[in-house]
């Protein structure tokens, strides 16, 4: 496994042609869609499968409470549409309509991220993780790859319950192969190493594999922890990475309030406390530019995870 | 013959006063039980609750996930005291445990929670909400080809929510006409506005007909408390294809009581013990308008 896997496969394109296998083999799975389908690769169902396509319009918030009583009425209905709207404009459903009563509802965020096609603050979608773990019950994944993505897409059908999977636009190197197994609620070693470990999730993991890279050029022994699952965490390996290392560095492409990062500290301060530096979109407005620009400007480079690595290993040796 | 269906019709208008008697009196009862609680709009909303699980939904209290069952959403989530007063009268459960509404532990949380109380189709207290989910079982038995149907109460207070009008327009979209939806238009909000009449705490809204109407459904407009009225609406609502129907039943919130009617002061106010006994006094003794 390398940091610069040869085969880069789009996300929204293996999500929809996941879900577009999905309602072939299992006749309660329904798609909803916000009008975004030529986005988010619901098309692929829309016309592909068209009698397991509803279109909800406009209108995220009915969008989700249509979503809750096909639920309770037995059928297991996939939502999809912008992470940002779904989590936001229409939280207050997910959170009555859905989580609360444990409805089988599976909520898609695509445009995940900061990537997001030059469409700007308003259109990426850096809480989502922050907001949707909040929800007592509800299952938050974020996958680094197109193999991952479409295990937990299997895996969140197979529960009852509302599961929340983000899902990013572009595409990304294929980490995994056919034999990788995702599981809820544990932890992937990626790397080994002894002076720090990365905690990395969903798309931030292909670059934390570069810094690791990058930081072996220096001497450094990195670990990477990849994470796609965010809750329920795997506690467990969280320990173990701070435990081996002594040094923790968090990256996600998500906020550094609420996100991977906090769920990391918060495991750490209440069992191994050891110090820790955190990679994501600082506490400000972002914009639109190229994935490459944004990536520099709002500090998810490799290489800003390799400096935040020697930051924390300065911290922990000093 | 004539004669007798007419008796017979007398016979069952009578009953379900009775039972809707009964179900204000619970209601009362069990927020001045609770000190807490709403009282106005589940009064309002008390007749059609009890024509809905007595004579219209083909529900089996013994069997309440039966899978064919019709199903009822109280998008106006706040009357819960209401409908578990007709489930409680219905037989879903007894009507001791009315006592423990808004307690810990119980079963019957101030909102609906289908999680806890078998027999509650639908969460909900978040305004706007219910009816989304509404729309969304009716759509489930057209994509399964179940016969059920689907009925929901939304309030006219929560019809200021934009998901309502948002479900609206999917309902009428998909031809919902295993949907019929109850507005308990009984015009009074908690706080709302001054109405052209002069009267405080009103709600904005004058011709909800015209609305629903522009929103593809077909309107029924009828007396909320006048039983021959209701049941006749819910048999012209079934009736209707290729349409979702709105029943739209002009109601007095705190209806039954004479000092609670019409009243904004009634919209959460936890009765006294005198004023619980003159209350149950008029229900049963029918001295209330």
């Amino acid at each position: 496994m390398t940091a610069t896997a040869e085969k880069l496969v789009s996300m929204r394109d293996a999500f929809g042609d996941k879900l577009l296998a999905m309602t072939r083999e299992h006749d309660n799975i329904y798609v909803l869609d916000g009008d975004l389908a030529t986005s988010t690769k619901l098309d692929k169902v829309a016309e592909q499968n068209p009698d397991r396509f509803l279109q909800m319009g406009i209108a995220e918030q009915n969008m989700l409470g249509v979503a809750a009583g096909m639920a309770a009425s037995g059928l297991q209905p996939w939502v999809c549409t912008f992470a940002t709207f779904l989590v936001k404009r229409a939280l207050d459903q997910i959170a009555v309509s859905i989580a609360q009563p444990m409805l089988d509802v599976k909520l898609v965020g695509a445009y995940s991220g900061l990537l997001t096609g030059c469409t700007g603050k308003t259109h990426q979608g850096i809480e989502d993780i922050a907001i949707m773990r909040s929800l007592p019950g509800m299952t938050v994944l974020a996958p680094a790859d197109s193999v991952e993505l479409e295990q937990m897409m299997e895996y969140a059908r197979s529960i009852k319950g509302p599961v929340y999977i983000r899902v990013a636009r572009d595409a990304y190197p294929v980490l995994f192969d056919g034999g990788y197994r995702f599981e809820a609620g544990k932890g992937v070693w990626l790397r080994k190493g002894t002076d720090v470990a990365i905690i990395s999730s969903g798309t931030q993991t292909s670059r934390a594999l570069a810094a690791v890279d990058l930081l072996a050029a220096e001497g450094i022994s990195a670990a990477l922890l990849h994470l796609p699952s965010i809750k329920p965490i795997d506690r467990e390996a969280i320990e173990r990475a701070a435990r081996m290392t002594g040094a923790i560095v968090t990256a996600e492409e998500h906020s550094i309030i609420g996100g991977l990062g906090s769920a990391v500290a918060e495991t750490l301060v209440e069992t191994t406390p050891v110090p820790m530096e955190r990679v994501g979109v600082m506490d400000v407005n972002s914009e639109s530019a190229s994935n490459d620009e944004l990536l520099r400007k709002y500090g998810l480079t490799p290489e800003d995870i390799a400096r935040k690595a020697k930051t924390v290993l300065a911290r922990k040796s000093g | 013959m004539e004669q007798t269906m007419e008796r017979t019709a007398d016979l069952e208008i009578r009953e379900l006063k009775r039972i809707a008697t009964e179900v204000r009196v619970s209601v009362i009862k069990t927020v001045h039980l609770a000190g807490a609680g709403h009282i106005g709009g589940p009064l309002s909303a008390a007749d059609l609750l009890t024509a809905l699980y007595f004579r219209v939904m083909n529900v089996r209290p013994e069997h309440p996930d039966w899978e064919d069952r019709d199903r009822f959403v109280l998008s106006k989530g706040h009357s819960a005291i209401a409908l578990y007063s007709v489930l409680a009268e219905r037989g879903y459960f007894p009507k001791q445990e009315l006592s423990t509404f808004d307690k810990l532990d119980s079963r019957l949380q101030a909102h609906p929670d289908m999680k806890l109380l078998p027999g509650l189709d639908m969460s909900s207290g978040s305004l706007g909400q219910g009816i989304s989910a509404a729309v969304g079982m009716a759509l489930a038995a057209k994509l399964r080809n179940k016969t059920y149907r689907t009925y929901c109460m939304v309030g006219d207070g929560e019809s200021q929510e934009g998901q309502v009008w948002e479900a609206a327009d999917i309902a009428s979209k998909y031809g919902l006409d295993n949907l019929t939806v109850v507005l308990d238009w009984n015009q009074l909000q908690q706080y709302g506005w001054k109405g052209t009449d002069g009267r405080e705490r009103r709600t904005p809204v004058e011709h909800p007909a015209e609305r629903w109407r522009a929103f593809g459904f077909h309107v029924i407009e009828i007396d909320g408390h006048d039983f021959a009225d209701i049941l006749r609406a819910f048999e012209e609502a079934k009736a209707v294809r290729g349409k979702p129907q709105i029943i739209i039943a002009r109601t007095v919130k705190g209806k039954g009581v004479s000092f609670m009617e019409d009243s904004h002061h009634w919209h959460s106010r936890v009765p006294t013990a005198e004023e619980l006994a003159r209350a149950i006094n008029e229900l049963r003794g029918g001295t209330a308008s």
